[in-house]
């Protein structure tokens, strides 16, 4: 049995040690805002934390998993993910939305690394993100937006 | 005419039509509306779509007792920001509160909602008309009704943001305690519409959101965007049915091979593995049908993957013919060759060969583009249930008729017992036009009677199983007079058609593929031979977006400025003087019968357009400034699906090779705007997948096999490969016909870039990608 724990909810799963954690997530405990995009860790379309760092779940067997696992669906509960999220909104980001998921979970794990990163600290924190509709110079804005309102407010 | 005067001649002759529901769910209505009433040239534009276009508000428009709108959507979202734009169209005529206001994704039906096919740029310039009639048809009604409850007559009354009002007794009822009313009433024929005028226009046509740096009102919002941010938005895959089945396929490698043998046993051993299937391909060609190959099904998607890599398959290559010997290097060479002769000529002005040989100087070039995979983030999947005589789809498709036919069609069954859902596209770009995927699942669901089975392809299946963008080979020559001025013009464009996808291969484009940006060249050169020499298809070739343009305008836009580069003449000043006066260009006196489809008396090509993209995108670029060494300007410009595109890059090359691209000024007039915001979104985009194209993406075939299956090796751009700066400008054009939005960004990113590198190195690309072409 695999245990694993997934927005603070925790799981006992019978599935193979090699599974990776991706498919546990989407096809075994059911929630798909983790996507599927390369399963090679090209693409960070499958972006969660692992214990708050951002982690390539299709290319993380269910075996290496520590710590806590937290996904897309918990960032409206967390305040920096609601920030960058907030931030997406308001700069209209997504276009089709598939990568987006992933993009916010690399950019709140670096947000709360790096509150007010330089702009070449996000490209290169991004730059595993691909997104196939082309909206990086948004995605860049509004993590720099994100970042400063996090300032403001604190 | 003012429009109280006008709602005096609402015209209730249609009574009896409607069948009213109880409650809050959707009308239909029996019969279609008269095409010919608003449509005068049925062959052109939404009227020559199959299915055509309906504007009857009781298909798209249902307005609750509680004051919920819904509207209906019938194309399919992949990232243009449809369901948003086409329902903001809607609410805004019909004077909806955008808080009250949902959006209902329609099934795959075009007799009901009428054309679906997402494809060619068109959802917006072939439905804001009907939307917004139909909308304004539904407004009538609730003013209608209002007058009958106030027992007035309807001029008096006004429909505002979600209520009508009775100014003379301030009387008002929300939309949601007249709709029961206004169900009941006959729709209005279309001489009683009054659509609104732009000032009262609350959302189309706004600008909001990020405008070139700085954020504007952002209302509304995007429709999707908090199900999208926060992990709730519904693609494909995410479909999530009891009892489901995974299933995974193994493909031949070779277009149009075929299995030999296989032996299951080691999958079958698999934890979580059911069943191992073959599936038998059509062959060539494959139209949308699958390529056949081993379906390995198991309780989920990791499991059927362990599956099929433990297949062990011997492939049958002797069906697939030559294409088992398709090999890029000397398939390029092959038409670099053929490239030399004279090929089918498909325009001419002029003698293009007598003024060749008289020119004080001749430019020769030959351009080269390669095979691409669209390769949206979410790679193809379907989930496909059947079950008593009845199939039931879950999919993310651009062409949900298609789907539905594809199915039907495999099983033998009528289309009315063939339901196909539309999801979100997780991008589509062309890719999600064909729906084998979903076929494919159907062929993997007949074996399980009652269960879904979730048919989920990976990267590698994306790449390696594409319908590739196909390989041209563009080669151009023109004649110069001794002051730099083009006396004549020749050139070969090479490429496998669409059109063997469906037929015995033509080896030669057809007239849609000519129109992308060939025959519809708009230089104005005394002497123009264009000729389309023999190009056979090996792989699957598909439409990508902006399909054809792409190696059209890379060409001719790279070779244009070579032109320029040889005549010792700014590329601005010379490019201006080539298109020549301000003129319209009718499509058939340029060999083009197609013209996208749309009526050339309203959609003709216009030369003043195209200077006032190419004047605006070099002044926003502050083009002629110095820019030091390594760093240059480059410019590209393009007509495609009836819109304009200019842009200019701004890059620097260092002593390494390194590439920055500082800036992008872009811009770009599709006539009238219905949502700037996500035209700008679309355009930034389209900048940054072209500058992929420019230097990063390439598929290659040894032996008939794609030897790039992931995005380790199939390169698309990455964050850092953005240009630091996207300016977009939006030419203020209300006057002229609504143009396309999703493709025409993308045909001069490219040779925009290459001549910037150019401008910057006096490098010259062409051969694409670039690739590592700056180093050394």
């Amino acid at each position: 049995m695999i245990k694993l724990t997934i927005n603070g909810e925790q799981h006992e799963l019978d599935i193979p040690d090699n599974m990776p954690l991706l498919w546990a997530i989407r096809d075994i405990v059911g929630m798909k805002g983790t996507k599927f995009g390369c399963g090679i860790g090209q693409c960070g379309a499958c972006t969660v934390h692992m214990d708050g760092v951002a982690t390539r779940s299709c290319s993380t067997p269910v075996s290496a998993v520590q710590g806590e696992i937290t996904t897309i669906e918990a960032m409206a509960d967390d305040p920096v993910g609601q920030k960058v999220q907030q931030a997406w909104l308001d700069l209209g980001v997504a276009q089709c939305g598939y990568c987006q998921g992933g993009q916010i979970m690399n950019a709140t794990a670096l947000l709360k690394k790096t509150p007010a990163p330089e702009t070449g600290e996000i490209v290169d924190a991004m730059e595993g993100n691909l997104c196939r509709c082309g909206t990086y110079n948004r995605i860049l804005a509004a993590i720099e937006r994100a970042a400063d309102q996090k300032e403001a407010n604190s | 005419m003012s429009r109280s005067d006008n709602l005096m001649l609402a015209n209730v002759s249609r009574r009896g039509l409607l069948k009213g529901l109880a409650g809050g769910s959707a009308l239909m209505l029996a019969a279609r509306w008269d095409l010919g009433l608003a449509n005068e040239k049925a062959q052109f534009g939404a009227g020559a779509m199959p299915g055509g276009w309906v504007d009857n508000p009781n298909v798209f428009i249902n307005i609750g007792s509680d004051g919920l709108v819904t509207i209906v959507n019938n194309r399919a979202e992949m990232g243009q920001g449809i369901r948003t734009s086409l329902v903001m169209v809607a609410a805004d005529e019909l004077g909806a509160d955008w808080d009250q206001v949902r959006v209902q994704q329609a099934d795959a039906n075009q007799e009901k909602y009428g054309n679906q096919n997402t494809d060619g740029s068109r959802s917006m310039r072939h439905w804001y008309d009907p939307m917004r009639r139909a909308a304004a048809a539904a407004r009538l009604m609730l003013e209608q009704a209002a007058a009958d409850e106030w027992d007035v007559p309807v001029h008096e009354v006004r429909a505002e943001v979600h209520k009508v009002v009775h100014p003379a007794t301030g009387r008002e009822a929300g939309f949601g305690e007249l709709a029961k009313a206004a169900r009941e009433l006959d729709v209005p024929g279309r001489d009683a519409l009054v659509l609104k005028s732009d000032s009262e226009l609350r959302f189309i046509g706004k600008e909001s959101g990020l405008i070139n740096g700085e954020l504007k009102s952002a209302h509304p919002k995007a429709i999707d965007g908090e199900d999208i941010v926060s992990g709730k938005a519904i693609f494909g895959a995410d479909i999530d049915l009891e009892d489901t089945l995974y299933a995974v396929v193994a493909r031949p490698p070779v277009y149009g091979a075929k299995v030999k043998s296989v032996d299951d046993s080691d999958a079958l051993k698999v934890s979580g593995v059911k069943k191992v299937i073959r599936i038998e391909g059509t062959g060539q060609p494959a139209a949308f049908s699958p390529l056949g190959g081993v379906a390995v099904v198991a309780t989920n998607t990791w499991a059927a993957m362990e599956g099929r890599r433990a297949l062990k398959i011997d492939w049958d290559n002797g069906p697939a013919g030559d294409n088992a010997s398709y090999t890029t290097e000397a398939y390029r060479q092959s038409l670099e060759k053929a490239a030399q002769s004279p090929g089918k000529v498909v325009r001419q002005k002029g003698d293009a060969e007598a003024a060749l040989k008289e020119a004080d100087q001749r430019v020769s070039a030959t351009y080269y583009m390669p095979h691409m995979a669209q390769s949206p983030m979410e790679p193809p999947v379907a989930v496909v249930r059947i079950r008593g005589g009845k199939a039931e789809a879950w999919a993310p498709v651009q062409n949900p008729r298609a789907t539905r036919e594809g199915i039907a069609g495999l099983l033998e069954m009528d289309l009315e017992n063939v339901t196909v859902h539309q999801t979100l596209l997780g991008g589509g770009f062309g890719r999600k036009s064909k729906p084998d995927f979903v076929t494919e699942a159907a062929h993997v669901a007949k074996e399980f009677e009652g269960q879904p089975i979730k048919l989920q392809w990976s990267r590698e299946d994306d790449i390696q199983h594409a319908y590739f963008h196909a390989v041209s080979v563009d080669h151009l020559e023109a004649g110069l007079d001794a002051d730099g001025k083009a006396t004549s013009w020749r050139h070969r464009t090479l490429s496998p058609s669409i059109a063997s996808l469906f037929a015995p291969d033509p080896k030669h484009k057809g007239e849609f593929e000519l129109g992308m940006g060939f025959n519809t060249m708009p230089f104005s050169i005394p002497a123009i031979r264009l000729e389309n020499p023999p190009a056979p298809a090996h792989v699957r070739i598909g439409w990508f977006r902006s399909v054809y343009n792409l190696p059209h305008a890379w060409a001719i836009q790279s070779f244009a400025h070579e032109m320029s580069v040889a005549a010792g003449k700014d590329h601005r000043d010379y490019v201006l003087d080539l298109l020549g006066s301000d003129r319209e260009v009718h499509n058939l006196t340029v060999g083009d019968g197609w013209n996208y489809g749309e009526d050339p008396d309203l959609y003709p090509i216009d030369v003043a357009r195209m200077r006032r993209v190419i004047e605006r995108a070099t002044e926003e670029a502050g083009w002629g400034r110095e820019t030091g060494k390594g760093r240059g300007l480059g410019l590209a410009f393009h007509h495609s699906f009836v819109s304009y595109t200019a842009i200019v890059f701004d890059v620097e090359v260092d002593d390494d090779g390194e590439l920055t691209i500082h800036r992008a000024d872009i811009a770009f007039d599709c006539g009238p705007q219905a949502n700037p915001e996500r035209i700008r979104s679309q355009i930034e985009g389209a900048c940054v997948m072209g500058i992929g194209i420019a230097l990063q993406s390439e598929v290659t075939f040894k032996d008939g096999v794609a030897q790039q299956d992931n995005f380790d090796s199939y390169l698309i751009p990455r964050m850092p490969d953005a240009p630091e700066v996207v300016r977009v400008h939006l030419i203020d054009n209300p006057d002229d016909a609504m143009g396309g939005v999703g493709e025409p960004g993308l045909p001069p990113v490219a040779p925009a870039l290459c001549n910037a590198i150019h401008a910057a190195t006096g490098k010259r690309i062409r051969r694409l990608p670039v690739g590592d072409q700056l180093r050394g």
